[in-house]
């Protein structure tokens, strides 16, 4: 019983001789204002909890937009035939080529005359890693050697800072990366009109680069990577969980052995991620030999994670179709196993799907277990060509690719780990609004 | 029932996959301070060979070479990255799981540098006997052996700024926290005349030069165990915060840190090259050389990683800021001739 019941004194009627319906009573105002007292905290809670939020979202937006964007330098670039053998002729190629180019656009700039000082050193540092672009390029079209071709390259991260104001003069120091007076060039730059800011596709669609190249790092393969994860999850998990839960449900006899499943179910569904990571490493890499960095490993594993949070949404909403559906089903001659599946099942399906969803939405963002399969680091660096290579060849996951940026040290990295959780996000969202349109849609309550 | 049908492809799929399958890529794993310089060789192998791009990961040296020791086959990684030399313990397990030809690779040095905020306290000076006086536990003061009573920097040593003692140094399971310990508490250890005071305390000299080693537990030495981006946050966070980072790393946040001179040097490439830089280390990678010829590419790789377009001093680790070795053309013999350990 509640504190304000006891205040009263005792062998008196409340309802007693002067208490009056229109004016309040001692007792009555303390139990308004204990309501009110509570509606206030509640909405202090959900106002905190909302700051958060909305702190959150900006901080990701405005540290995370920017990956989507790349400043870039418009320049026109004619390779010959001889300079593309000889290029071809070193072991280092992609630095030939970058040399090629740098020595050509500091020609250029210099008959344009910039009214600047500048070097070929100068160029380097200013544009970003050319040379892998350059051979790509020049060798899925031979018929462009020797024909002039406009080229949109991206800079170096730092350039792109400076002109976005993150880094200013005062704060170069000259080092082999950026020299206060290479800022002079791209002031130059900027003014001849040629540097620009372009919407980076590469960052949607491309792999992972070296530490030296952020601007050629894209996020794609690691989608292409967590989709396999996905469909091994799917695949496994939505059939065993769904089958486990109608057997233990439906048709198991109520024991203590039961009884024991069931508590392990709900136990296992709480056992953190990583222990997930280490099984996986012992059974499926070290016992049954299973290739490392795998998406299909790291499928199994994130299986096992989802397989408790499955049977234990599945079990829920079979246990909320009412008895009435099982008995009349039974009742007009429908064996057990009709009921289940003609009855039961359909009615309990958008639960099911729902919980689905949402174990699959909380697989596609853990990382910790991936960290012990091999999937973090330089990994998602091409784009499978297959089903099977999907499934078997080396590729990250998205999480586990933003993890692996955010510890690289140029903070261009550290943007598109932002612009990563964007994707990440962009997915979960879809995900979770399906598990919602599902529901609404199907569901149905009695 | 549809999901028999679903059960049936899995089982499919999860044959296909165990049946057999031919790695045709490079698998690489170990220390972090050399995973920068490994990403870079590896995208650049990808981008001139015609083999995939190897798979670099992470997670420490001990991590590293502790898989490259589980035994030779597809399932076990080619290549261990090292910032620090593979122990003779390590060998052992190594030769007690098949693995007993290892080539080392030396791909050139690296600078352990100390760094503060920009606008924090200028710490400019060190000497390793500084460092020792701030972070051991027990220390010499006035000539006798005590537990460490230095809350400031400028308690020991007045040329230091008047700051808290707060450092943030890598944990134990990074192969730089064994340089660190080595080349500047150890020095310091010894410079400050604690190790003679604790063997003439009565210990032996194994039990001092470990003694020497430890650090205190109060909560002004802080063991990082991430990467050096944690350090970086730590440091943005305390004014008077000083870090361990790599060389390469410092060189890429200048704008946010600056860095000491240890013994009077400050660290640059030239510096670490000439071997005047008291904190430097060389960075290693192992090769299983029983996986050379199995695994399509690794004899390339290998190769490409030491040559002097790529390791050199104008290559792009260089660039990047690894010193690169005098003695490259000796370890380019090593990996040819796949010359394997003793």
């Amino acid at each position: 019983m509640t504190d304000a019941i006891s205040d009263l004194p005792k062998g008196k009627p409340a309802t007693g001789g002067h208490a009056s319906l229109l004016s309040e009573s001692p007792l009555m105002k303390k139990r308004n204002a204990a309501e009110a007292r509570f509606k206030l905290y509640g909405v202090v809670a959900i106002t905190v909890g909302l700051a958060f939020l909305i702190f959150l979202t900006v901080s990701i937006l405005r540290n995370g937009i920017p990956a989507f964007t790349q400043t870039v330098v418009n320049v026109e670039f004619t390779l010959s035939q001889e300079e593309f053998d000889e290029a071809e002729s070193k072991m280092l190629k992609t630095a030939a080529y970058t040399e090629i180019f740098v020595n050509n656009i500091t020609a250029q700039f210099q008959e344009r005359g910039l009214d600047v000082e500048f070097d070929a050193g100068t160029i380097e540092r200013l544009l970003g890693k050319v040379g892998g672009d350059l051979r790509s390029f020049y060798r899925e079209n031979p018929d462009q050697i020797g024909q002039p071709v406009g080229f949109e390259l991206s800079t170096a991260s730092r350039v792109e800072r400076y002109l976005q104001g993150k880094l200013t003069r005062d704060m170069v120091v000259d080092g082999r990366f950026l020299e206060a007076a290479d800022l002079d060039v791209v002031d130059a730059m900027v003014d001849a009109g040629i540097i620009g800011t372009a919407w980076d596709w590469n960052f949607i669609t491309g792999t992972d680069t070296g530490v030296d190249n952020p601007g050629g790092a894209g996020i794609g393969a690691s989608v292409i990577g967590s989709f396999f994860m996905m469909l091994v999850v799917l695949l496994l998990s939505l059939p065993i969980g769904v089958a486990a839960s109608i057997y233990l449900e439906e048709f198991a006899p109520k024991n203590r052995f039961t009884d024991l499943i069931e508590v392990n179910i709900s136990n296992l569904a709480a056992v953190p991620s990583i222990v997930f990571g280490i099984l996986g490493l012992a059974v499926f890499i070290q016992f049954a030999h299973l290739p490392q960095s795998a998406p299909l490993v790291g499928g199994l594993v994130l299986t096992l994670m989802t397989l408790p949070t499955i049977v234990i949404s599945t079990r829920a909403s079979l246990k909320s179709v009412p008895p009435s559906i099982r008995d009349a089903a039974l009742g007009v001659g429908a064996s057990k196993m009709q009921s289940v599946f003609h009855h039961v099942l359909p009615l309990a399906m958008p639960g099911i799907l729902t919980g689905t969803i949402i174990g699959l939405a909380q697989a596609l963002g853990e990382t910790a277990p991936l960290l012990l399969i091999g999937m973090v680091g330089y990994v998602a660096r091409e784009y499978p060509d297959s089903l099977t290579s999907g499934l078997l060849d080396p590729n990250s996951a998205m999480p586990a690719q933003i993890y692996t940026w955010a510890a690289r040290s140029d903070e261009a990295f550290f943007e598109k780990a932002w612009g990563g959780i964007i994707i990440l996000l962009i997915f979960l969202l879809t995900m979770n609004i399906i598990a919602i349109i599902l529901r609404r849609r199907f569901e149905r309550r009695w | 029932m549809s999901f028999m049908k679903l059960t049936a492809t899995t089982a499919v799929v999860a044959l296909t996959a165990t049946t057999s399958f031919a790695r045709d890529n490079v698998q690489v794993a170990g220390s972090s301070t050399v995973l920068p310089y490994a990403s870079i060789v590896a995208e650049a192998f990808g981008d001139n060979f015609d083999f995939p791009a190897p798979v670099v990961e992470s997670g420490g040296s001990s991590a590293g070479l502790k898989r490259f020791c589980e035994g030779v086959g597809e399932n076990t990684i080619d290549i261990a990255n090292a910032s620090r030399a593979i122990r003779d313990s390590e060998i052992e397990v190594c030769a007690s799981n098949g693995v007993t030809d290892i080539i080392e690779v030396r791909i050139g040095y690296d600078g352990i540098v100390f760094a503060s905020q920009t606008d924090g306290p200028a710490f400019t000076a060190f000497e390793p006997s500084d460092i020792f006086n701030a972070l051991a536990p027990m220390v010499m003061v006035d000539g006798a052996l005590v537990e460490n009573p230095h809350t400031m920097w400028s308690d020991f040593n007045a040329d230091l700024p008047d700051a808290e003692i707060l450092a943030f140094i890598p944990g134990t399971k990074h192969g730089t926290r064994e340089v660190f310990e080595e080349k500047v508490i150890a020095a310091g250890c010894e410079a400050t005349g604690a190790y003679d005071a604790m063997i003439a305390g009565g210990m032996s000299e194994d039990d001092a030069e470990d003694a020497c080693l430890a650090v205190r537990t109060d909560g002004r030495s802080v063991d990082i165990d991430g990467d050096y981006t944690e350090t970086l946050a730590r440091i943005d966070a305390n004014t008077n915060g000083i870090g361990v980072f790599g060389l390469a790393f410092y060189e890429n946040n200048t704008d946010k840190l600056k860095v000491a001179t240890m013994s009077g040097i400050e660290p640059t490439t030239e510096t670490i090259a000439a071997g005047v830089y008291p904190v430097s280390r060389p960075l290693y990678f192992y090769i299983k050389a029983a996986h050379i010829g199995v695994i399509p590419g690794l004899q390339e790789y290998a190769d490409f990683f030491i040559s002097d377009e790529v390791a050199g001093p104008s290559g792009p680790l260089a660039a990047y800021g690894l010193v690169s070795d005098p003695e490259l053309a000796q370890t380019q013999e090593v990996v040819m001739k796949n010359m394997t350990m003793n």
